[in-house]
């Protein structure tokens, strides 16, 4: 029972860390993406058409992974060479997202979809208890942790992590560096779509191996407050993943127990949690003007 | 091939009035070439999108109905956006406004009197600038995001109507339908015209419009919130406060949308159930924009989104394809909004390849 | 004269024919210039002339519309600055290129091969600093740093990778007198051991102290080419200026009458992690007297601005009383009402709002202050835009500010004739107390003479007025009192006669009077 409990929790957790460590990144090169729902969502369509129209989930994965990318780009071109507000094209970014995967995933509502099946680590599997929670998972739960590991590498002991991390905070001086500030933020942006696809091709082929129309539920939004809630630190974003997620799950165990609480409350618990969250890391102004990355959301036109 | 900006010395007033025209056209054409892919002429496909709703009287008097709270909505959106305020929860405190103002008809259903729909209406207003206020207070309070936070409120509204229809206010003889009771006609917004459905909500969103045109052109009020929407600092050297305004912006877009909220029920429903609007809050935003924050602006944009949703139920009939084209439209013409904006504020260059294939461009009075 | 035209054999860089178009506006036209090897030259000019266009474009950040570049003999295309390091050319940024997020040794990494491991670099930065006598140290966050270090984390990174020439821009404008002895020494280290020095200023005598030539530069032009030790400090300004400046007018002797700004005991906690707290400040400025605050930038000017303004107010309502009254408590706006008059020293986003029309900006300060003429219909205050359209004319009039147009945005005036507006919608209210922080920031030298004028007839006539300013030249020329703010001390208010370069250095610098001459100082 706790086994099947914590296999569901870290299901429903693998797709919000994922999909916050996208928007972390570029949200560390200083720009703000409200799209990841949109991209998500796209992710979740592409994922799901490729693998029934193949019928191999892997190539599903790889086609959530390009399809929140390629989606990622119209939000990059728009803010980044035409400089349009952020927060403004992030919002158009996700209204586009649920129209555009409605109108392609028309034909697949109702047809059960193909799941990616779990890759079973030989040995390590074996072992008691943690063997089948973390070593009989899916590609994308192991995705997942090696994404957790490389942009903590990446951002924090690389060069090319300290370029983007020092555009987040100076876009100006990181140009006047002679720093290609447009390009790092492209390669950010593009990060964090195809983080967010494939966070969305978790969710139509792992989470609930089908396509629903809309089925991201407001978790791109979620993981946007995950980044909040890490203060953008990769480490951080796994463990409020996986609270985030427990919360979620917990939920549903609750209602099927029946605990004479009504079911619609239940539901609003992660979308409450996540505010009272942003209560309790937002109270230390002091810490966020820290952490945050100074430039976040601001336009930047270089003068030549 | 790259792009480059160059800033204008000043606004270009002429591409403040081209800009949401050729918006509109790119969005058209880019609407051609998907009915293409989707193998529907193209030709018939936009007259019917966009065309036929307006030739009939009963539609035309659809189309108010839903402009109406599209409107009323981004007048109010205008002013938080205009003041640096991102409410984007808009649905939520529509959803509020419904549910407060809906308590006198659906809990006191025996009470008949001319007070009750005026009663109802300022309820909704109340209802909504309440739920918006969460948001504003937790900004002012404890320096939360305001775009998260009224979002959750979304869902967490959206769950809580959809509670009260199944569980305490469902109508009893209501065959178990999820729906209130039924209003009794002193509850229901009166229709405008013998002519059709268009009832006073539209007259709401115009005089709406008006007021808060006159408030950001010739108010104090107004000028406040344009100068802390452009720098808290100036605003704050000019005596204004910027918590103040986060409270201002907020409740008043709160009241806005809690006032269509109620409208609506009111006036189009006629009782309450768990879906209400068919997105209006997140639409309005792109209204508000498409108007360019501008209260004026925003009726004429409130028409045209009104006609995109008119458009996708006529056209599911006419010539097949899904209410989903209805939201493609809707996000391609916030992003050609958006991006046609850019001409406002900078000259654009296209560049190719040789940095010196500019030179000519930039000669004086170029 | 001659010899500093045009490229020659020997020289390390020359500069043939430089223009930079921004728009039809040349910010450089057709600039010559030769920096030998193992000279230190001076790039003079006032501000706007051109210089930093000038030295952006050697450096690789902006791109030169039309001339030639020749390092060492050979035509060059310096496309980036990472270009202008591989050729040997190093930049001290006069508004720093820094990341206040990142530590020191980060900061330096980004500029050098990517190759190379940051312990290595944290190494090397170590002894590098402690060779040419600038400590640092490699592991602390930039958003700590005094300013002064700041500029040598830039000196640090420039001259590890051991360039052939250095640009410092404007380097002394953030160092006390002390400090800026300190980079001379290493100036002429550098000097010792062959590499060349572009030194741009605006300040004569330190131009004439340390530079072997001289390029002047005028609105965007060559203006002259000299050895700045053969010239005196008046030839140098008529090169610079294009003629001769007048100085202001004043009395020797004003008379002071009551006091009407009286700061006790004033503390205010840091609000930001990057402010800097104010602790146990006292002042107090008379009618007629104008009461300079020196200090190198970021020792607490703009907090102390701020308090004084009502834009953030404190906590103990009897530290700041106007014309006898408390107003600690007291918002701007209140603080507007009794009398005074505020100029904040950031003109975009702060005093001005840039894309709003100037008679908006003239609605900005005075909303209350002048509520009955400028609004109407009582409590929903409608705006009477013909009014304060009239008023902005008559201050635009009165200031001499030159502008296109009717009412054109702030943000398209030039930083003078802004700066200048802004003033005079002060000066327009006759206030009896005015604060200004960094009154003549920027500005070219025939706005700052009026702007200095107007501040000093202000208070002939009556006003006490406090000016903020990091320029010891403009405080020498209009204060009647000096005091010196330090890590948000400040010292007692000195005589403008009594005080010495040397003495206002070492204020500045952090040495404080014994706590016993400050109170006796004090005691009324």
């Amino acid at each position: 029972m706790l086994e099947a409990i914590l296999l569901t929790i870290i299901t429903a957790a693998t797709p919000l860390v994922i999909a916050a460590l996208g928007e972390l990144v570029t949200e560390r090169a200083g720009v703000l993406n409200l799209g990841v729902e949109g991209m998500m969502i796209m992710g979740a369509v592409c994922a799901f058409a490729c693998s029934y129209l193949t019928g191999v989930p892997l190539l599903g994965v790889l086609a959530g992974i390009a399809g929140g990318a390629i989606f990622s780009l119209l939000f990059g071109f728009l803010t980044l060479t035409l400089v349009t507000n952020q927060v403004a094209t992030g919002l158009a970014l996700t209204i586009l997202g649920l129209g555009l995967s409605g109108q392609i995933g028309e034909s697949f509502v109702g047809i059960p979809g193909v799941k990616l099946q779990p890759i079973i680590i030989p040995f390590l599997s074996e072992l008691p208890f943690v063997g089948r929670l973390l070593f009989a998972q899916d590609i994308t739960f192991y995705l997942s942790i090696a994404l957790v590991v490389c942009v903590g590498w990446f951002l924090f002991k690389s060069r090319t992590g300290l370029k983007m991390r020092a555009i987040g905070d100076n876009h100006g001086s990181a140009h006047a560096l002679g720093i290609n500030v447009i390009r790092t933020r492209y390669l950010a942006v593009m990060f964090g779509g195809a983080c967010a696809g494939l966070a969305g091709a978790q969710l139509s082929l792992v989470y609930t191996p089908q396509w629903v129309e809309n089925m991201a539920a407001g978790r791109g939004w979620i993981a946007l407050a995950l980044v909040v809630f890490a203060s953008w630190r990769p480490w951080r974003v796994l463990a409020g993943g996986y609270i985030f997620g427990a919360v979620g799950i917990l939920q549903l165990h609750a209602q099927a127990f029946g605990i004479g609480v009504p079911s619609q409350f239940l539901s609003m618990l992660p979308y409450a949690v996540t505010i009272v969250v942003l209560i309790v890391i937002s109270h230390n102004r002091r810490t966020t003007l820290i952490n945050t990355p100074a430039c976040l959301g601001k336009p930047f036109v270089p003068d030549r | 091939m790259r792009i480059e900006l160059e800033r204008r010395a000043s606004a270009s007033s002429l591409f403040a009035l081209v800009s949401p025209i050729l918006a509109l056209v790119l969005t058209l054409l880019a609407g051609a070439i998907m009915f293409l892919m989707l193998g529907k002429d193209p030709g018939h496909a936009l007259y019917s999108f966009f065309i036929e709703p307006l030739l009939e009287v009963w539609s035309l008097h659809e189309l108010a109905i839903k402009a109406a709270p599209l409107i009323l909505i981004a007048v109010g959106l205008s002013v938080c956006y205009r003041s640096n305020n991102w409410n984007i929860g808009a649905e939520g405190q529509f959803t509020m406004g419904a549910i407060c103002g809906s308590m006198l008809p659906i809990l006191v259903p025996q009470w008949q009197s001319p007070l009750v729909l005026p009663l109802m209406l300022v309820m909704g207003a109340i209802g909504g600038a309440l739920f918006a206020g969460i948001p504003a207070l937790l900004k002012t309070r404890f320096n939360t995001n305001e775009i998260l936070v009224s979002l959750m409120l979304v869902y967490i509204a959206q769950l809580f109507l959809d509670w009260l229809v199944r569980g305490p206010w469902r109508d009893p003889k209501g065959f178990n339908f999820p729906q209130s009771v039924s209003f009794s006609a002193d509850a229901v917004l009166p229709e405008l015209l013998e002519s059709g459905r268009a009832h006073w909500a539209i007259v709401f969103a115009l005089v709406a419009a008006v007021a808060v045109w006159f408030m950001m052109r010739y108010m104090l009020k107004g000028f406040q919130v344009t100068v802390l929407g452009s720098s808290e600092r100036a605003g704050r050297f000019a005596g204004f406060s910027s918590r103040r305004m986060v409270w201002f912006s907020l409740m008043l877009s709160g009241a806005c949308a809690g006032l269509a909220g109620i409208s609506e029920v009111s006036g189009s429903i006629g009782h309450l159930q768990p879906s209400i609007s068919p997105g209006y809050g997140f639409t309005a935003i792109i209204v508000a924009f498409l108007g360019r924050l501008n209260p004026l602006g925003i009726i004429a944009s409130g028409f045209v989104l009104a006609l995109t949703y008119l458009g996708g139920e006529a056209a599911q009939l006419s010539i097949g394809v899904s209410d989903k084209v209805t939201r493609v439209f809707q996000g391609l013409l916030l992003f050609f909004v958006l991006s046609c904006d850019t001409l406002i504020l900078y000259r654009i260059r296209l560049i190719f390849s040789d940095g010196r294939a500019s030179a000519e461009a930039r000669s004086p009075h170029a | 004269m001659t010899d500093a035209q045009g490229p020659q054999a020997g020289s390390l860089l020359s500069v043939e024919g430089l223009t930079k178009l921004f728009g039809s506006f040349a910010a450089c036209n057709a600039i010559d210039l030769s920096v030998a090897p193992g000279e230190i030259h001076a790039l003079l000019g006032e501000n706007g002339a051109g210089k930093s266009t000038l030295v952006k474009m050697l450096f690789g950040v902006l791109q030169p519309s039309a001339g030639e570049i020749v390092w060492m003999g050979k035509p060059v295309t310096v496309t980036s600055p990472g270009e202008a390091r591989r050729l040997g050319i190093g930049m001290v940024f006069q508004h720093f290129s820094l990341f206040e997020a990142l530590t020191v040794a980060e900061n330096i990494a980004l500029s050098l091969d990517p190759k190379i491991p940051l312990a290595k670099i944290a190494d090397e930065a170590a002894t590098l600093s402690r060779a040419y006598g600038l400590p640092l140290d490699p592991n602390s966050h930039v958003a700590d740093l005094s300013v002064g270090e700041r500029q040598r984390i830039e000196i640090v990174r420039a001259l590890l990778q051991n360039p052939k020439l250095i640009i410092l821009d404007e380097p002394t404008s953030v160092l006390t007198p002390q400090e800026a002895d300190k980079l001379f020494e290493t100036l002429f280290k550098l000097k010792a051991e062959g590499r060349s020095v572009l030194y741009i200023s605006h300040r004569l005598e330190e131009v004439q102290r340390i530079c072997d030539r001289a390029t002047v530069l005028r609105h965007g032009k060559v203006t002259g080419a000299c050895d700045p030790r053969t010239e005196t400090p008046a030839s140098l300004a008529r090169m610079m200026v294009g003629s001769d400046v007048a100085s202001v007018e004043r009395e020797a002797e004003p008379s002071l009458g009551e006091v009407l700004v009286d700061v006790k005991a004033l503390s205010v906690a840091a609000r930001t992690p990057f402010a800097v707290p104010l602790s146990n400040l006292d002042l107090q400025v008379r009618a007629g007297e104008v009461l300079a605050i020196a200090g190198v930038a970021g020792n607490g000017q703009g907090e102390l601005f701020d308090a004084i303004s009502g834009e953030y107010p404190v906590t103990d309502d009897q530290s700041i009383r106007l014309r006898g009254r408390p107003v600690g408590r007291m918002g701007i706006n209140g603080r507007r009402l009794l009398g005074a008059g505020f100029v904040p020293e950031e003109r975009h986003g702060h005093a001005a709002v840039s894309d709003m029309s100037l008679s908006d900006n003239l609605l900005l300060s005075r909303n209350q202050s002048d509520r009955k003429a400028f609004l109407t219909g009582g409590m929903s205050g409608v705006i009477r835009h013909g009014v304060i359209r009239q008023a902005t004319q008559r201050i635009c009039a009165a200031m001499d500010v030159r502008k296109s147009g009717e009412d054109p945005a702030a943000g398209s005036l030039s930083g003078g004739n802004l700066q200048k507006f802004i003033i005079g919608r002060e000066l327009d209210r006759q206030p009896s107390v005015l604060v200004v922080n960094q009154p003549t920031w920027g500005v070219d030298a025939g706005a700052a003479r009026r702007i200095r004028q107007a501040l000093i007839d202000l208070a002939r006539a009556g006003s006490a007025v406090i000016v903020i300013s990091q320029d010891l030249d403009e405080i020498f020329e209009v204060a009647t009192n000096i005091a010196v703010i330090s890590e948000g001390r400040l010292s007692r208010p000195y005589p403008a006669g009594e005080l010495s370069l040397e003495k206002i250095g070492l204020l500045m610098g952090g040495v404080h009077d014994s706590s016993s001459h400050a109170e006796g100082a004090h005691a009324h």
